[in-house]
């Protein structure tokens, strides 16, 4: 550490599978269109709101459009991941960006959950546990062969880890 | 080892209970059947139903009494419990990290204490045993046997009491937080009982008859210095109540133990292997008179006391900020007080942020009382002129502060950071306790180069947060307070550009 100003966090070396932009894009239109749909269903049924219900409808979509088209491509290029032996080391976030380290022998539990959209994409998100209150490490987006892998590795080592990791 | 029982006369503190919610309850139903029968009829009416109380609720403790047994064997606690739905409870001795013992003034009378013996769960649920009542002698060996750890070496220096109550530390009471929250649940009371009566509009006319002759604001200005008076009462007797004849000591074997308690007597043990650290926490009240409150930083301490009189983390009431550094120093077993070390400030761009801040949340909302004034009534111009000229000095001033109190260290097996400024926190915790980092940048952040480091550990809050500390100051911290966890992930792009991302590059991973 040479320069006072010189560190900075290197980016974690794998990025997340290539099918989780559009396992984002299409979660961001699902959530966009139940309230358009419902939105749009009531500026048809109630007449004296209609303009309104309408317009509302259509500021939804076009928020939500323009999220879909934009987000995932960015979230795509920060989610980033790499488990070291020592450490996992995942970065997420897109305005507000987030680093998270933890290290292995801390870890207490590592699970993965699939739920319905990312099992049509073959992905899984893998959450690995410590010890803390805080909030568990995700790594989201993940191949889920390559998901079920890192889960046992990180398993496998979390059992060799005596003591409870406090 | 044999079956033991809880004390034959915890039905007799249920039976004291019960009379005092049978007359609680009874009186004003009494008053109100009054008005419609004849009052021989309505206390009758209440009587029956009190005794059918009283039975009922001492016959249904008396058969739990009975059902009830515990053990204590050489490896597990165990305890039964239940009529219809048997409970068998079974706890590892070793797993046991807690022995706290309560009684409040009935309890005390009759020598009895409700005993919850703990494992270091994390919420106040299932996981502990409790056993209510049972003597206080038998508690009280209870606490000492299942406490007591052989391998704990005697540390003369550190053992025995490290402080007990001197009263002049009262002080503190009435500029706490709670005064001014109790005299204003004092004013809501008085309004919520008159309003029962009927007699809200009186009792508003009797304060308006006896303000008649001063104007609005002058009422208004009294009413409050009565209510701040009424709160500064309250808050020197629950601190009366809270911290009379406490003593802080640790006892042979390594467990940290609180006693306190004026009516409600109350005794906490913390054992040391838990402990991760301290916090210093000083309101702003206590702050300005130059007083820091105690916390201990453990593992598994329920968030709350049952009968919220206040949390089982606090070791200390609020006292001289010396005094409270000592005995950090003395909880930690260290030679100086990793709380009193010198922190290393944060850069200027943290203070320009609390800066913009401050004015933000000053001059946005009289933006818009301008606005409406503009368009509906030029009052709300003075309004929002006023709110401008009284609070913007405030909140720069807090904003100042704010900045002035940022600062984190390294001290030793410690790390140390700092921030608050209506409520300063000042946390000492090992660097062993350390069980991860969280970094965390916002888009303003980025730009200022400023980042929050996030300390997760097992103990308190599960986090600590650096809040903005330079990019590089933080992240070199980080390095030097737990060596090797997040070296492999820094960099120096000027000088390594090797170290660039390169994704095709070994993953470890596959």
């Amino acid at each position: 550490m040479r320069g006072e100003d010189a560190v900075r966090l290197r980016p974690p070396r794998n990025a997340v599978d290539g099918r989780a932009v559009t396992w984002w894009r299409t979660q961001l239109l699902v959530t966009t269109a139940v309230p358009v749909v419902v939105l749009a269903v009531l500026g048809a049924l109630v007449g004296p709101a209609r303009a309104w219900l309408l317009v509302a409808a259509g500021a939804v979509a076009a928020a939500g459009l323009a999220c879909a088209a934009f987000l995932p491509a960015w979230w795509f290029r920060v989610h980033r991941w790499e488990v070291t032996d020592e450490a996992v080391y995942v970065r997420t976030g897109a305005l507000w960006q987030e680093w998270r380290i933890a290290p292995m022998s801390r870890i207490q539990t590592v699970d993965t959950s699939r739920g319905p959209l990312e099992q049509y994409f073959r992905l899984a998100t893998v959450t690995v546990t410590t010890a803390s209150s805080a909030g568990a490490v995700r790594i989201e987006g993940l191949d889920h062969e390559r998901a079920a892998d890192l889960a046992e590795r990180l398993t496998a080592v979390t059992q060799a880890t005596p003591g409870d990791a406090t | 080892m044999p079956w033991r029982r809880l004390d034959p006369r915890t039905p007799l503190a249920t039976a004291a209970v019960l009379c005092g919610v049978a007359g609680g309850a009874g009186l004003p139903v009494a008053l109100g059947l009054a008005g419609s029968r004849p009052l021989w009829q309505a206390l009758s009416w209440v009587l029956a139903g009190a005794l059918l109380l009283l039975l009922g609720g001492t016959g249904a403790d008396r058969v739990r009494l009975r059902r009830t047994r515990y053990r204590v064997g050489p490896d597990r606690v165990d305890l039964h419990t239940g009529l219809l739905h048997l409970k068998r409870r079974s706890l590892a001795r070793e797993r046991i990290r807690s022995v706290d013992l309560t009684a409040n003034p009935l309890q005390r009378l009759l020598g009895l204490v409700k005993v919850r013996i703990g494992t270091g769960e994390r919420s106040g649920g299932d996981a502990a045993l409790e056993l209510e009542l049972v003597a206080r002698a038998e508690g009280e060996r209870l606490r000492r046997e299942l406490l007591a750890r052989a391998a704990a070496p005697e540390d003369p220096r550190h053992d025995g009491a490290l402080a007990a109550l001197d009263p002049r530390w009262i002080r503190y009471a009435p500029v706490s937080f709670v005064a001014p929250a109790i005299g204003g649940a004092a004013a809501g009371a008085v309004m919520q009982v008159s309003e029962w009566f009927g007699a809200q509009g009186e009792v508003i006319d009797w304060i308006g008859e006896r303000f008649s002759s001063v104007a609005i604001p002058w009422m208004i200005l009294w009413l409050v210095l009565a209510a701040t008076a009424v709160g500064a009462v309250g808050a020197l007797g629950l601190w009366i109540e809270m911290w009379w004849n406490y003593r802080l000591e640790r006892e042979p074997g390594g467990t940290l133990r609180v006693t306190r308690g004026l009516l409600t007597a109350r005794s906490v043990s913390i054992e040391e292997r838990r402990l991760r650290g301290v916090e210093l926490v000083e309101p702003l009240g206590v702050r300005l008179f130059g007083a820091a409150r105690v916390d201990a930083v453990a593992t598994g301490l329920a968030e709350k006391d049952e009968d919220k009189h206040g949390d089982l983390k606090n070791l200390m009431p609020a006292v001289p900020r010396p005094l409270a550094d000592r005995v950090a120093a003395q909880v930690l077993r260290e030679p100086g007080p990793p709380t009193g070390t010198p922190l290393a400030p944060h850069p200027r761009a943290a203070r320009n942020r609390r800066i913009r801040w401050a004015l933000w949340s000053v001059l946005a909302p009289a933006a818009l009382l301008a606005l409406l004034g503009l368009l509906l009534t030029p009052v709300l111009l003075y309004v929002a002129a006023g709110w401008t000229a009284v609070l913007t000095p405030l909140a720069l001033l807090l904003a100042r502060d704010a900045h002035r109190n940022l600062g984190h260290a390294v001290s030793g097996a410690y790390l140390v950071t700092r921030s608050g400024t209506v409520r300063r926190t000042t946390v000492a915790l090992q660097r062993s306790g350390v069980i991860g980092w969280t970094v965390k940048q916002s888009y303003f952040q980025r730009r200022a180069g400023l980042l929050t480091l996030t300390v997760t550990t097992a103990a308190g809050s599960g986090a600590y947060a650096i809040l903005d500390a330079g990019r590089s100051q933080g992240l070199a911290f980080a390095a030097e307070a737990v060596p090797g966890l997040l070296t492999p992930f820094l960099e120096q792009p000027v000088d390594a550009p090797e170290n660039r991302e390169t994704p095709e590059a070994r993953s470890t991973e596959g």
